[in-house]
């Protein structure tokens, strides 16, 4: 293994910079100032790389580098904002709100002015959208607003909770979170520990008591929309 | 006939105390016995392999061959790719489904048929072609299909095409469309010779003297690959060969795997003593079901001779090889999706580095390569690199298999030296061009068009390269100036729609917004050709992985050669 001393001296937009081995790009960046956007990425959560807003020119090679998760390299060139960083968050930025309902997203919206994103680039696209899913006392599902930032899954996964409540439905532009068959919550192997609440980056999820109050819910209401009384019995659960 | 009963206990029987990696063998044998996997099931799968069941439900969904919901005791899945659009697919989709009462995706009143679209099949050499389920029975192919009528038969409609070429490497003593038996392949003479007289070390040495790159279309040096997997630390170490063949225009594979069994079953075999492995996993197409069988056989009689398994021909080197089925997902072509796929997982690719050779399948140093690259290397060892090389150029060594398809006189499956001509393959070996030529998609859909001038061109990696193509997996699609091209360019869009994993956003995105833009290709909006471009340019450098970095190949260079196709009419 190498030296748990070792350093790696590399140029970051004409600033010299020499941090640990092993240092991703985004945390070099940081350490001297520069901020590196980022969708997916969570210092909670295992960094996968995959909104690739966080892609910034390595040495012009053929491919752009996820800030996120590649590592920083001696004696490399990187610039977080060439022409091919800029057009290429610039698209995916426009391509994402032309999907996704992103009014609850304020970071990811001045994300769009940053990049001078054009909100009406992509006229007819299809939106994913999908139902309110209300279906218990703690929190409330819009996934409408969700961008696939895989953190809710990867919390209640391996990255803390290991209760494993969450997956995908189906593939592509229409993969969705979901329950297993998308039963309802409470019929889930959900604990309600809110963690995905808490990470979650958009409106997506949202504790019950804010959503009631968005919807102009009276505090009786809102006690008893979040104090229900079970009315059956806990399914037992196969998992 | 009468109906057999099974129950789910005797489904699942067989996996008891067994873990996730049998996930997705276990979610066949559901899909087979009930033609769907129903909560229950998925449920009692989960408390067998200890996979939570919300998992599985993601896993479910991942693959199309796979589905939730109930279908017909017969599912028709009529491929809709290009040459199989060219021979009318469309019309076959059509008059299946008014025969049948019903719109595509759906299912008769009675319970009996479902039909479905699906994208290649990887028999364009007999387009136009459809895969059959049916409950109980499994999976079969069924091409050419001239009538609605063909594809209720349970029959097994013999192959006809082409398999012809130089038949050194590859096809030597093949029988077109019958197995080659082990009686006839011989007694793994290259590996009986390796056990003898080679060290793995000269094995390695021998393959990379010989410059054996990757057929799969990433054209990386094999022996550069084993040398690193031999050198990784960690135990075990995985020799997988990747046989999920999908790229729309490639079945040079399934001919393979059709035809010479045994040949990749010995490659697979050297390679695992080359790199010091004992497991070897196939994993083949769900859409492949009669080369699935056929390498299960083969796999049987090899060991049953002593050729593979424990103490192979009486010496200390154990080499078993595991068939794992998809079931119907293109990314499973890349190689860290493919592992996750054999986990048991949803076909998601992997952040690289760390790349296999290190951190592969269970996340053990792991060999992965293409069922082509595992067939040249018996020749090779049993011949020497010298013999390989006696074809090709310097950087294209050997000889190379190509998937013919759509406008000529004879498509099939050729085997030819490195360095001949498009021309000279179109004219000599397909028996030309039907109609006049208008343009050659070349290296599958993630490849690159070529105009009829450009067709001169050696095929060779070099040559390629320096006019702006790709050889990718060897798959040539041709078309003749009554094709509508964008119509070929909304098929593209709409396989890449269908096969992008969903993981990265350029992809996830950009391939859903691709489809939409050629979809209005005869009617665009103002913007639609920049727009185009920014989908293409932003896919290709941001992508995660090789799906959504070519996903845009074929769409950019149409534009570049034709821009027309991008105006209004």
């Amino acid at each position: 293994m190498g030296d748990e001393n070792a350093t790696v001296t590399l140029m970051i937009d004409g600033h010299e910079v020499t941090v640990p081995e092993g240092t991703t790009i985004l945390d070099a960046a940081k350490s001297i100032g520069i901020d590196i956007p980022v969708i997916c990425y969570h210092e909670a959560t295992t960094a996968n790389g995959l909104c690739r807003v966080c892609v910034v020119d390595v040495d012009e090679g053929r491919l752009l580098q996820p800030a996120c998760v590649a590592t920083c390299q001696n004696g490399t060139q990187v610039s977080t904002r060439s022409a091919r960083v800029e057009r290429s968050r610039r698209t995916i930025l426009e391509m994402l709100h032309s999907a996704v309902d992103l009014g609850q997203a304020p970071e990811i919206q001045s994300l769009l002015d940053e990049y001078q994103a054009d909100r009406e680039r992509f006229p007819g696209a299809e939106r994913r959208t999908a139902p309110v899913r209300d279906d218990n006392p703690f929190y409330v599902r819009d996934y409408s607003q969700c961008v696939l930032c895989w953190r809710c899954v990867q919390v209640c996964a391996e990255d803390a909770q290991y209760t494993f409540a969450l997956t995908f439905s189906e593939r592509g532009f229409h993969t969705q979170i979901s329950t297993a068959f998308d039963v309802p919550l409470p019929g889930s192997s959900c604990v309600f520990c809110g963690q995905c609440v808490g990470v979650c980056p958009t409106g997506a999820l949202k504790p019950k008591i804010e959503w009631g109050l968005e919807q102009g819910w009276s505090w009786d209401q809102i006690r008893e929309g979040t104090r229900r009384e079970r009315k059956a019995p806990r399914r037992a659960n196969g998992d | 006939m009468e109906k057999q009963i099974v129950s789910l206990d005797d489904v699942l029987r067989q996996y008891e105390g067994r873990r996730r990696d049998v996930l997705l063998p276990a979610l066949w044998d559901v899909q087979t016995a009930f033609g769907h996997i129903s909560p229950e099931a998925a449920r009692q799968i989960s408390t067998t392999l200890r996979v939570p069941v919300a998992d599985i439900y993601g896993v479910i969904g991942f693959y199309s061959l796979f589905s939730e919901q109930p279908q017909g005791e017969t599912v028709i899945h009529v491929c809709t790719s290009p040459s199989c659009g060219l021979a009318g697919a469309d019309d076959l989709i059509r008059a299946t489904c008014d025969e049948l009462g019903i719109a595509p995706g759906q299912t008769t009143p009675d319970g009996r048929y479902t039909v479905r679209e699906t994208t290649c099949l990887g028999l364009c050499d007999h387009a136009p072609a459809a895969l059959v389920s049916q409950r109980g029975n499994g999976e079969h192919s069924v091409a050419p299909v001239h009538s609605p009528g063909e594809l209720a038969s349970h029959s097994h409609k013999p192959r006809t095409a082409a398999v012809d070429g130089v038949k050194e490497v590859f096809l030597q003593g093949t029988q077109p469309h019958r197995p080659q038996t082990l009686a006839e392949y011989g007694d793994y003479a290259a590996l009986r010779h390796a056990l003898e007289h080679m060290t793995p070390e000269r094995v390695i040495e021998t393959v990379e003297e010989s410059g054996l790159v990757g057929r799969g279309g990433a054209a990386f040096p094999t022996g550069r690959k084993w040398r690193f997997t031999r050198g990784a630390p960690g135990q075990p170490r995985y020799v997988v060969c990747n046989a999920d063949e999908s790229e729309p225009g490639t079945f040079k594979d399934r001919v393979l795997m059709e035809t010479r069994p045994h040949l990749l079953l010995e490659g697979m075999a050297l390679s695992a003593y080359a790199i010091g492995a004992e497991q070897c996993y196939l994993f083949v197409r769900g859409e492949y079901p009669e080369a699935t069988a056929i390498l299960q056989r083969a796999i049987d009689d090899a060991t049953a001779a002593g050729f593979l398994g424990e103490r192979v021909m009486g010496h200390a080197f154990t080499c078993r090889i595991k068939i794992r089925r998809g079931a119907g997902a293109y990314i499973c072509g890349e190689e860290t999706a493919l592992f996750e796929a054999i986990e048991g997982k949803r076909g998601f690719p992997r952040i690289k580095p760390p790349y296999p050779t290190t951190h592969g399948l269970f996340n053990k140093p792991t060999v992965v390569n293409n069922v082509e690259t595992l067939c040249v290397v018996p020749g090779v060892i049993r011949h020497g690199a010298d013999w390989f090389r006696q074809w090709g150029s310097q950087h294209s060594t050997g000889t190379k298999l190509v998937s013919v398809s759509g406008h000529v006189n004879r498509p099939g499956v050729y085997e030819i030296p490195f360095g001949m001509s498009l021309r000279a393959l179109l004219d000599e070996q397909c028996k030309g061009v039907r109609g006049t030529l208008r343009a050659v998609l070349h290296g599958g859909a993630a490849g690159t068009f070529l105009t009829p001038n450009e067709i001169d061109v050696p095929i060779t990696f070099e040559d390629l390269r320096s006019i702006g193509a790709t050889l990718g997996s060897g798959a040539i699609m041709v078309f003749n100036d009554t094709v509508d091209m964008r119509d070929v360019l909304r098929r593209l869009g709409a396989f890449f729609e269908h096969e992008s994993c969903g993981k990265c956003y350029p992809c996830q995105l950009g391939t859903q917004r691709q489809m939409e833009i050629l979809n209005r290709a005869d009617a665009p909006l103002p913007g639609d050709r920049l727009r185009l471009q920014d989908i293409g340019q932003t896919m290709t450098v941001a992508s995660l992985c090789g799906l959504g970095q070519t996903a845009a190949m074929a769409v950019l260079s149409a534009m570049d050669k034709w821009p027309e196709l991008f105006d209004s009419d």
